[in-house]
């Protein structure tokens, strides 16, 4: 299967290894991944900020970027969402470009619901002895519906110790520019939630969006703690490589 | 009466920020909503199909906003015909007026009240005392928020906000004695108290929490008991409801009989459901020998027929979603400076009249949609709340400062060449403000961020840099 990345303009600049890890995983499941490169972001910003004229600019060049792909996978809930939910939605006074945003949304999936609902990924080979405590997004399983499919991934992962976390439903407090809008709340969310983190006791967290696990993380390393955040692309990864006796790093 | 909880000239940014502060209220707060919320987990749970229910509340409250100038007019016509007065006021201005001019008519001196957000959204308790008349709130947390001089911070909980030894000490200020912080004795006390009050005061007022259109009856959901005696004892009766309160029949009535207790508290029934069609007959053996139903308007005929907002008019004021939603949890009812707090305050306040003072309110939001999973009627609040960022945008009140840096991000994602180039600059940018890869200066747009937390540095190489070597394995 051809699959053409989005890789978001978070991964793309501040967090490559999660697209690496991403693009590997999926060449090992057999689909040959393409990076149509005129992509940039998703416009979710703007958009959220209730500048659609501007999200609306960024949206027709994603468009643009991804006319030829057949499939798109995307290790980002949110983004996913954006696409799915309010591209066809800013569109709605121009037939001919709502029905690529249709086609676009029709197109584009989730990292974990791509490999739990289209590659039907039962066996990782991976093996990650650790603990490990999961924090769904917001967007990704309130607006997106992710469900289970992370967690299905996880169970997959040899010797991992799965620690369920406090309150997990509730948001990090990233929210996009939020976090900088309304600091102060902004940063009381994401005080409680890194205590639920620390009193799950697990040594890594993992989720399936990087704008939460940089505020999460941003703020655990604030607190000098030393559990590691990844993505779950990365640790899927790293547990193929653990479990292939080579050190992923 | 001044209130000790106005700040209303400050932004809520910063209201937020001294909220945040108050270790005391936000602990308050985050306990008694986490209980409400896991209690109202639990019970649904056990409930079962409660995705269905959600859809039927939200099916009843649709249709019935959809028609609503037919079943309001259904609503009135029984109401006049079982021998209520009906009053319609198009802004709190004419519903204090109506209430006011029934109070003197009668040449009454004290109300007691039961909990009413109407009336708070009104401001009737400050018009009624400057016109020298005595207001005495029977619902518990109101009669402590009315002690303390305060508004209401939550809708269904007034006095969240407050511990039990504030409470000892504000009726202590009362006139109690010996009073422990315990359950029993604070509420023995208060009952003592508005005993007598009830049976003095020459007027009560209620709010409504549904009116049946079929049957022109008031139906109100109290846990306490307080409403029956103050739509009972006084010989006259004031119901103040907002215009969308409407349920078409009472079959309606049985699924928000099941919705309404069960999010707002997690109680499977609510105590008392009180069920009032028309004053007292000459059979029955009490209540109130005459009934006034005042329907306000007050912005809310504005969003019928409006795409985007019509559907804030299904809202049941449950309060769910300020129960989950973790900005209300953080800095409580209060920094949204409005009657109405939480998300749909956030949405509410600014489409009511004078509503443009709580523009800045739809930014107090993480957008996380808690509030939409929660709402037992299913209205998109989240959504709400970026539309009326893109109201405020489009009528050209954004922040100037924003308006150019989205006109920048525009200019630069929008082209991918200037996105390539703009990862380079903010590389070079930010790297003499790192530290072992992490950035915690607080220089410009970061300090919001780094106050809290650390900012990672942007790696050497992006990813469409390393894509050239990734792609043909
Ligand atoms: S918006 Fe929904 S959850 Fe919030 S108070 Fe109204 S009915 Fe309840």
């Amino acid at each position: 299967m051809k699959v053409s990345l989005f890789i978001t303009c978070m991964v793309d600049s501040i967090f490559p290894q999660v697209g690496v890890s991403m693009t590997k995983i999926l060449q090992s499941l057999g689909c040959e991944v393409l990076f149509p490169s005129s992509q940039t972001c998703c416009g979710q910003p703007a958009f959220n900020s209730g500048y659609s004229k501007e999200a609306r600019s960024v949206a027709i060049s994603m468009i643009n970027a991804f006319q030829e792909s057949d499939v798109i996978v995307s290790p980002s809930g949110s983004c996913v969402g954006m696409i799915r939910h309010f591209y066809p939605e800013l569109f709605s006074d121009s037939p001919e470009w709502h029905e690529k945003a249709l086609s676009l949304a029709n197109r584009t999936y989730e990292f974990s619901q791509f490999l739990i609902q289209i590659l039907k990924v039962e066996t990782l080979g991976a093996r990650f002895p650790y603990t490990v405590t999961y924090h769904p997004s917001c967007h990704g399983s309130r607006l997106l519906g992710i469900e289970d499919e992370p967690i299905r991934l996880l169970k997959q992962v040899e010797e991992l110790q799965l620690i369920e976390l406090p309150y997990a439903q509730d948001c990090c407090g990233f929210g996009g520019t939020f976090a900088v809008k309304m600091s102060e709340i902004s940063g009381a969310m994401v005080e409680e939630k890194t205590s639920h983190v620390l009193e799950s006791g697990a040594s890594v967290l993992v989720g399936t969006d990087m704008g939460c696990l940089m505020n999460i993380g941003g703020r655990l390393s604030r607190k000098g703690s030393n559990v590691r955040v990844m993505h779950l692309a990365e640790l899927l990864y790293e547990g193929r490589q653990l479990a292939k006796g080579v050190d992923a790093q | 009466m001044k209130h000790a909880n106005s700040t209303s000239h400050l932004s809520v940014k910063e209201r937020a920020k001294n909220a945040v502060q108050d270790e005391f209220l936000r602990n308050a707060v985050r306990f008694t909503t986490d209980r409400l919320r896991n209690r109202k987990q639990a019970v649904t749970e056990s409930f079962g199909q409660w995705e269905v229910w959600r859809e039927r509340g939200e099916q009843i409250r649709a249709h019935t906003i959809a028609n609503l100038d037919a079943y309001l007019a259904q609503f009135i016509e029984r109401l006049e015909a079982v021998g209520v007065h009906v009053h319609f006021a198009v802004d709190s201005s004419e519903a204090t007026d109506a209430v006011l001019s029934i109070i003197q008519s009668k040449k009454a001196r004290k109300v007691v009240k039961s909990k009413s957000m109407v009336s708070e959204e009104i401001h009737i308790n400050q018009h009624l005392e400057a016109n020298g008349i005595t207001v005495v709130e029977t619902d518990l947390g109101e009669y402590i928020i009315q002690l303390a001089k305060e508004t209401p911070s939550h809708i269904i909980i007034p006095s969240i906000h407050k511990s039990r030894e504030q409470i000892r000490d504000l009726f202590e200020n009362a006139g109690a004695t010996q009073l422990t912080t315990e359950t029993r004795d604070l509420t023995a006390f208060a009952r003592r108290t508005l005993r007598s009050e009830f049976l003095s005061a020459e007027i009560g007022i209620t709010g409504c929490n549904f009116g049946i259109a079929e049957t022109g009856s008031v139906v109100l959901f109290t846990n306490e008991g307080n409403a029956d005696m103050v739509m009972n004892l006084p010989p006259t009766h004031i119901v103040l409801m907002g215009m969308e309160r409407i349920l078409p029949t009472l079959a309606d009535l049985e699924v928000m009989a099941h919705l309404l207790p069960k999010s707002a508290t997690g109680q499977n029934v609510i105590t008392y459901m009180s069920m009032l069609t028309g004053p007292k007959r000459s059979a029955d053996r009490d209540g109130a020998t005459e009934m006034h139903v005042v329907i306000l308007d007050n912005g809310r005929s504005r969003q019928l027929g409006d795409e985007q907002f019509q559907a804030v008019l299904h809202c049941i004021r449950c309060g769910a979603c300020l129960n989950v939603c973790p900005v209300y949890r953080h800095m409580g009812g209060h920094a949204y400076g409005s009657v109405y707090p939480g998300p749909i305050g956030a949405v509410l306040s600014p489409l009511l009249e004078k509503g443009e003072q709580y523009s800045d309110l739809p930014y107090a939001s993480s957008l996380c949609g808690a509030c939409f999973e929660a709402c037992p009627v299913r209205i998109p609040l989240h959504d709400m709340l970026v539309q009326h960022r893109q109201k405020l945008v489009a009528s050209g009140h954004g922040n100037p400062s924003e308006r150019m840096a989205f006109k920048g991000y525009e200019n630069i994602f929008a082209k991918p060449g200037r996105y390539r180039l703009s990862i380079k600059m903010a590389r070079k940018f930010l790297s003499p403000l790192a530290k072992e890869g992490k950035i915690r200066s607080s220089f410009g747009p970061l300090a919001g961020w780094t106050k809290s937390r650390d900012f990672p540095m942007l790696p050497k190489q992006s990813f469409r840099e390393i894509w050239p070597s990734l792609k043909r394995e």
